[in-house]
């Protein structure tokens, strides 16, 4: 566990003077959060990462997960964190606030990225990305395919059947979420609209009957048994067209949300759906 | 006696209102044509939504009011009932267990079998340990270690389960719940509760001879082993198949008894169909409170029994507290 004189000199003058971090072209970023993660897997260059957060290698949350395992992994640990020597950590909103609070105090720079809800906040995070890491060019190639790919996918829809985003304990998204933005950005309309419900909330299985949606999207289910989850397999859903999407995709506002609307509109009708 | 003919109004009236009462509103000219019809999404709400959640109600009352009747009608004390004396946790537990471990997919009896096992054990065990004479201390106190062990072991199981959402469960499985059941679930229930509760019907002669102490019954030519095993059969197919499906839920078996036996008098035969009928009809009550006070909020059976039952259970202990001492 050896830490580079120089560096060790840089941080002792952080503790001593609290030295304010000076970005640019950081050499040794370390990610706490799985969004971050991809987010600088994506713009950085490999030798800028120190480590990565201990779910980006999760094939269930991180669509990055086979990417991921090149990188050290970190257990969000203050001490392990303030070992490994970053020059800049990126964190979420709702990473530990402990940690990051004794990270600064150890003079370690800190910047939070607050989780995108919709697709003005990916570029911006995209954006921000980009300055901090010192690559700002990257972050424009990104933004410009990410629009270019964007307008490819929304043009030519013509209808916008009625859809429900469904999940355990009967509970539905909202069109403000960023699930709601992907299932908009596919071509439908989001039934928890009708049914009162913006964010998120409990969308009864008898008014999901009654409302009578288009299709029910449906997250797959975990192993073991949930009474939860039971829901989703129940005999008044099966009148109702219904498909799986995996969550991965859906889980942080990166460029793979593009992933996730070009997989739901293969059930929508004018993207080649019966 | 007018008490079969009100409790059976009773019953189909709530029923009825069972089937009425949801989220959606629809006019109950429109809604019983489309039960009968099952067209449209109405249709879908009321045959596979509303429908198997009523007729569960009145399985779940029905058996555990049959089994309170029984098991206090053979142990000759007030104080036994399946949820007390840790039957319906035991159940909550085999099903659990089979769920968890996959064993429950393996075959469709699979479920109740696993919680009509553990509920033989229960049983079994709240005999050897209270005894023929059935005294209340040593009943208690067996049902509580009983309850205890079984409800701790299924938090565990729970807790270990690879599944996020199977911790949450924990009180379902100790409070019981209605909601979004389906009709799968009203067959995996209905042949055991048939058995069962033929079974334990079965017993009323015997258990009215009981009623004038063991040694009375035997000359009488009541075969007290064969008794015994039909009883502890009986109930744990009933207790151990509702509570796969529908999570234990207290009270029922100790409150109905209590309050039919003055009508009834002290006939047991008598009191089991009772509070068979008073079962169904106080959880299908209890049903309808849950989905009219909170609707939202999947607020638990065994809540709302435990806000009724428990001042009626307190009314008991104070009344018998002199048997107790």
């Amino acid at each position: 566990m050896f830490v580079r004189p120089s560096k060790l000199i840089a941080l002792v003058a952080a503790l001593l003077f609290g030295v304010a971090p000076i970005y640019g072209n950081p050499q040794r970023v370390v990610s706490l959060n799985l969004c971050t993660d991809q987010l600088l897997m994506l713009l950085a260059d490999a030798d800028q990462i120190a480590s990565l957060s201990k779910i980006a290698t999760d094939p269930r949350t991180s669509p990055m997960a086979q990417r991921a395992q090149e990188f050290p992994i970190n257990s969000g640990d203050a001490e392990e964190i303030f070992m490994q020597a970053p020059d800049l950590v990126l964190a979420g909103t709702y990473t530990e606030q402990g940690t990051v609070q004794m990270l600064r105090s150890l003079g370690i720079a800190v910047e939070i990225f607050a989780p995108e809800q919709n697709f003005d906040d990916i570029r911006q995070n995209i954006a921000r990305m980009g300055q901090l890491l010192g690559n700002p060019q990257r972050a424009d190639t990104m933004l410009r395919d990410f629009e270019g790919r964007l307008a490819q996918l929304t043009n030519g829809i013509t209808q916008r059947p009625r859809a429900a985003l469904y999940s355990a304990n009967g509970y539905t998204t909202g069109a403000e979420t960023m699930a709601g933005h992907i299932l908009s950005a596919a071509g439908f309309d989001n039934i928890a609209t009708e049914a009162g419900i913006s964010w998120g909330g409990t969308l009864p299985l008898e008014t999901l009957v009654m409302l009578q949606p288009d299709l029910v999207i449906t997250g797959s289910t975990y192993p073991g048994h949930s009474r939860s989850e039971e829901i989703l397999r129940h005999p008044a859903l099966t009148p109702l067209k219904s498909i799986t999407q995996t969550g991965a995709k859906w889980v942080c506002g990166t460029p793979a949300v593009l992933d996730a609307v070009a997989d739901l509109q293969r059930a929508h009708p004018d993207k080649g759906a019966k | 006696m007018r008490l079969f003919p009100i409790l059976s109004i009773l019953l189909m009236l709530l029923f009825c209102a069972s089937l009425l009462v949801g989220h959606t509103t629809a006019s109950i000219g429109d809604s019983l044509s489309a039960l009968i019809t099952g067209d449209g999404p109405l249709g879908t709400v009321m045959q596979d939504i509303r429908l198997p959640r009523a007729i569960l109600a009145v399985l779940v009352g029905g058996t555990l009011g049959l089994a309170g009747a029984a098991m206090q009608g053979y142990l000759r004390n007030p104080l036994a009932e399946p949820g007390l004396i840790g039957i319906s946790g035991a159940a909550s537990l085999g099903a659990v267990l089979s769920l968890q471990t996959g064993f429950a997919g393996l075959f469709w009896l699979a479920l109740p079998l696993s919680a009509l096992g553990m509920s033989v054990l229960a049983v079994l065990g709240i005999l050897v340990l209270a005894g023929r004479q059935g005294r209340s201390l040593s009943l208690i106190l067996a049902g509580i270690a009983i309850s205890a062990l079984s409800g701790a072991m299924t938090s565990l199981v729970l807790n270990l389960s690879p599944n996020p959402y199977a911790t949450a469960e924990i009180v379902f499985w100790m409070m019981g719940s209605l909601s979004d059941r389906s009709f799968d679930h009203v067959w995996i229930a209905l042949p055991f509760c048939i058995i069962g509760g033929a079974m334990v019907l079965s017993l009323g002669p015997a258990l009215n001879a009981l009623s004038l102490g063991e040694d009375t019954a035997a000359t009488m030519g009541i075969h007290l082993a064969r008794t015994r095993l039909t009883l502890v059969i009986g109930v744990a197919a009933m207790i151990g198949a509702t509570t796969a499906v529908a999570g234990a839920v207290g009270f029922v078996g100790l409150v109905i008894p209590h309050i039919l036996r003055r009508w009834v008098g002290a006939r047991p035969s008598t009191l089991m169909g009772a509070s068979a009928l008073g079962g169904a009809v106080m959880i299908l009550a209890a049903d309808l409170l849950v989905r009219l006070v909170l609707p939202d909020r999947d607020l638990k059976l065994g809540v709302v029994m435990a806000i009724l039952g428990a001042p009626l259970f307190l009314h008991l202990i104070y009344k018998t507290r002199a048997d107790l001492s």
